[in-house]
């Protein structure tokens, strides 16, 4: 089969480059009908007329204004497809393109696809049902609701308007035998599908119908080919990405490479100032190939630009990101690890989870007199200060931060009832967050400093009083952090299983480590100092069973864990 | 100023920055920006003269107290008005330079262009302050800044939401954990919004840090998603001769910030073991300082 594309350009603005297409298009043998807005100044119009004056198979039609989403566009196409098939015999397809499109490839290339795939018209049709791009809120309110007003222009009557049949409920016939299709505007149609289209004695009807659809330029062909049956190839030659809003993407030079590879035959929408890939495309065109498009290569490019507007970066926050804490969107990064009350009863606990579960393991983050960063740096990723007042200008930004700073490494942190207490809300709303804590452990510190009970009363209750504020918040339904407590009567009575716990959530699943239970420190006689503050009216309840703990013999180290 | 409408014309006040304009003024037409509008705040040192000489600056001159008129904003809001309407205005200092996604391969056009057909008025960016390691060498006349202040902080800025405007306020970076550690409050804000489709009735209310109305300010996402911004690097830690020479004279409404310049300028002060070397937007982007959003 010898096939002959002719090519519809539409164009509205950057004359010069639609010139430039038009003459690469004519040099391989397309004859070329052009359609220009009715904007585009008459000067301009007359310069593209002239300069295209020396070739003989350019045509010009009517000019019209066409508003985007309205049937104007399809009216132009129209005018352009008649002159085509009455003026070229011989055509036997037709490329829908505008003059920011750019053929990447030889037209042999695409005579020869065309040529393979005899009869099949080329256009991305898609039932309603089934479109994944709801743009703009209308879905098959575009079919079932009038517009005769151009949004880009009378946008307030077109709200309006679509209020009041919204209000109404209002449903417009659909001619008998429709089912309403969209798909990209940029098709590529066989002579016999075009001709059919136009000849059909109830084309007057159902033109009625599609003049008042919302965006019939991606409807009205889009649904002909499936009502006359044509042999459907659902898919735009055309190689077009469109973001959320439904705005088409911009190719500028540094896709040259991406556009290559995708071995396209036509890209739109081309930068009018993209001269590198004019210049490559146009003036050095490629030989010819016998490869097929590859559109999903940039595909990829554009989902990933469409992920960063849509959902952005967990945890990041930014000139450009400040997620509204309210709206469930994750708060950090990565997950990490608090440990309360560790500190108080073991000796050297973050140089053991260090180990244990291969974290980076912290001192008091949140330490009243400063930041206790590992290994005692003064400084730490992302250039965060060991300066306590600096972190509680904006603790939930500090550690925000470094999450995100160290991302690919999980942070642990010892956490306490002296510390920065505000931070303890965005701990408890954090699902990222895993807080351990044995509650009450503040008193086996009180107890090895020696001072005696009647000297640190006043601050056991202190304590005990932010730490109660604190755990009772952990218990909240609303907590999305991972919260498991243990009373020091309950840690004491089984410390290896507490450590195994920790271990099993927070280390290594495979290749665990070997490594001995860290020291407990002697609480020899913390019984009856617990007992001694019960006695001067200071029950330290968070510790729980006093006597439980009395009858016990505190070992001095945690048996050793076989892990 | 027969730049084409579409041209992005530069807006900036500057005294006594000779060594800094050759630089400053290349690096924003390499980037094709249109046409130059600068203030000129009693310059003594040869700047105005270099700039009179070039085809695409159009140049004021006042002698007027910088303080009075508000740090500039006043002048500028009037010459934006006058000659920006309608017109994207980049308003800048004359040592903050503009980074947004791709610029090594587009000029700000294909940036704008972009902007216009996503019906978006206003570009946000975060200002980073890039520092020497070691003392700083003297800035030569014409030199890249950024060969002398190489390094910055990747991830320590504080944000808290401005209700009153709407627009984030960003505090932190190197000056915050060095000189402001104990101060935080008083750290300097590094949000600004320099780039803007202007309107005669558009105003900036302080610096560019935000404007007015406010729907300009909302140069951020609340969802979760990233908007598409960029960054200022800011090459303010750089000796030049200029500086000296404001210490010299001692002029009152600038003698404090000079003294606190110095202080800067103390080798090493603003590095630390964490710093970063600055290399290329993608690097920003990566580290999360500045977005591609939905431009691909």
């Amino acid at each position: 089969m010898t096939v002959r594309v002719g090519v519809l350009m539409l164009v509205h603005e950057a004359l010069d480059r639609a010139r430039q297409v038009a003459r690469h298009w004519y040099r391989q043998g397309c004859p070329i009908v052009i359609h220009a807005d009715s904007r585009v100044p008459a000067a301009d119009f007359e310069d593209l007329k002239t300069s295209l004056g020396d070739l003989a198979d350019i045509h010009f039609v009517d000019r019209r204004r066409c508003d985007w989403g309205t049937w104007s566009l399809v009216d132009a196409t129209q005018a352009a497809v008649e002159t085509l098939l009455d003026a070229y015999p011989d055509v036997t397809h037709a490329y829908l393109a505008s003059g920011a499109c750019l053929p990447l490839r030889p037209v042999a290339d695409l005579n020869r696809y065309l040529a393979i795939h005899p009869g099949v018209d080329f256009i991305e049709s898609v039932a309603i049902e089934d479109v994944p791009w709801a743009k703009g809120g209308l879905d098959e309110e575009r079919f079932r609701f009038g517009f005769p007003f151009a949004w880009k222009r009378s946008r307030r009557l077109f709200d309006v308007w679509v209020k009041l049949q919204r209000a109404v409920g209002r449903h417009r016939a659909c001619p008998e035998g429709l089912r309403p299709h969209l798909g990209s505007q940029w098709w590529c149609l066989t002579r016999e599908t075009l001709e059919t289209i136009r000849s059909d004695p109830e084309r007057p009807a159902l033109e009625r119908y599609f003049r008042r659809v919302w965006i019939p330029d991606e409807s009205y062909y889009q649904t002909m080919v499936r009502y006359y049956g044509r042999a459907v190839q659902s898919q735009s030659l055309t190689l077009s990405k469109f973001d959320h809003q439904g705005k088409p993407h911009i190719f500028y030079d540094d896709h040259l490479e991406m556009l290559e590879r995708s071995n396209g035959f036509v890209a739109r929408k081309i930068w009018p100032d993209a001269s590198g890939l004019y210049d490559r495309f146009l003036r050095r065109p490629r030989p010819e190939s016998p490869e097929w498009p590859q559109p999903k290569r940039i595909d990829r490019a554009f989902a990933r630009s469409l992920d960063r507007r849509i959902r952005g970066r967990d945890g990041l926050y930014s000139a450009f990101r400040f997620p509204h804490p309210t709206r469930g969107i994750g708060l950090t990064a990565a997950g990490y690890a608090a440990f309360e009350g560790f500190d108080d009863v073991f000796e050297a606990f973050p140089d053991w989870a260090e180990k244990a579960m291969r974290l980076r393991m912290h001192g008091h983050l949140f330490g009243p007199d400063r930041v206790e960063f590992a290994g005692g740096q003064s400084s730490f990723a992302g250039g965060l200060s060991d300066n306590a007042k600096l972190r509680d200008y904006n603790a939930e930004a500090f550690l925000t931060s470094l999450i995100w700073n160290t991302r690919g490494e999980t942070q642990g942190f010892l956490y306490g009832p002296r510390d920065t207490p505000e931070i303890g809300e965005f701990l408890a709303g954090d699902q990222n967050a895993r807080i351990y804590a044995v509650s009450g452990a503040w008193a086996a510190r009180l107890f090895r400093s020696g001072l005696g009970a009647q000297s640190v009363r006043k601050e056991a209750a202190l304590l005990q009083k932010q730490e109660a504020a604190h755990l009772s918040r952990l218990r909240w339904a609303e907590t999305r952090a991972r919260v498991r407590i243990w009373t020091l009567a309950e840690f004491l009575d089984q410390p290896s299983e507490v450590l195994q716990t920790l271990i099993e959530e927070n280390g290594p699943t495979v290749d665990r480590p070997m490594v001995n239970a860290p020291l407990m420190h002697d609480l020899t006689g913390l019984a009856g100092f617990l007992q001694d503050l019960k006695n001067l009216g200071m029950n330290p309840h968070l510790a729980g069973d006093v006597a439980e703990i009395a009858g016990q013999d505190i070992p001095k180290a945690a048996p050793r864990i076989v892990l | 100023m027969d730049a084409g409408p579409q041209a992005a014309f530069v807006f900036a006040t500057f005294r006594n920055e000779a060594p800094r304009l050759p630089y400053f003024i290349n690096y924003y037409r390499r980037l094709g920006v249109g046409h130059f509008v600068l203030v000129d705040n009693g310059s003594e040192d040869g700047g105005a003269e270099f700039l009179a000489d070039q085809p695409d600056v159009t140049l004021w001159r006042t002698e007027a107290g910088y303080g009075q008129s508000r740090y500039g904003v006043d002048w500028l809001n009037w010459l934006r008005s006058r000659y920006g309407h309608n017109r994207w205005c980049l308003t800048v200092d004359c040592d903050e330079f503009l980074v947004y996604p791709f610029c090594d391969t587009r000029p700000i056009r294909a940036l704008t262009d972009w902007l216009d057909a996503s019906a978006i008025r206003s570009f946000g960016t975060l200002t980073l302050d890039l520092y020497p390691r070691g003392p700083s060498d003297e800035l030569r006349s014409g030199q890249n800044p950024f060969e002398i202040a190489q390094w910055f902080d990747t991830g320590n800025y504080q944000i808290t939401k401005n209700a009153a405007y709407g627009n984030l306020w960003i505090q932190g970076g190197a000056r915050a954990r060095t000189f402001f550690a104990n101060t935080p409050a008083e750290a300097p804000a590094l949000n600004k919004i320099p780039l803007v489709k202007w309107h005669r009735r558009y105003v900036y209310a302080s610096s560019t840090h935000m404007l007015l109305p406010r729907g300009l300010n909302r140069v951020y996402e609340e969802w979760g998603g990233e908007k598409t911004s960029g960054c200022l690097l800011h090459a303010k830690f750089v000796e030049t001769q200029a500086v000296r020479a404001e210490e010299e004279v001692g002029r009152q409404e600038h003698y404090k910030e000079a003294r606190e310049y110095r202080a800067y300028m103390t080798p090493g002060a603003l590095w630390c073991d964490w710093s970063e070397k600055y290399l290329n937007w993608r690097q920003l982007e990566m580290l999360g300082l500045m977005s591609t959003g939905n431009w691909a």
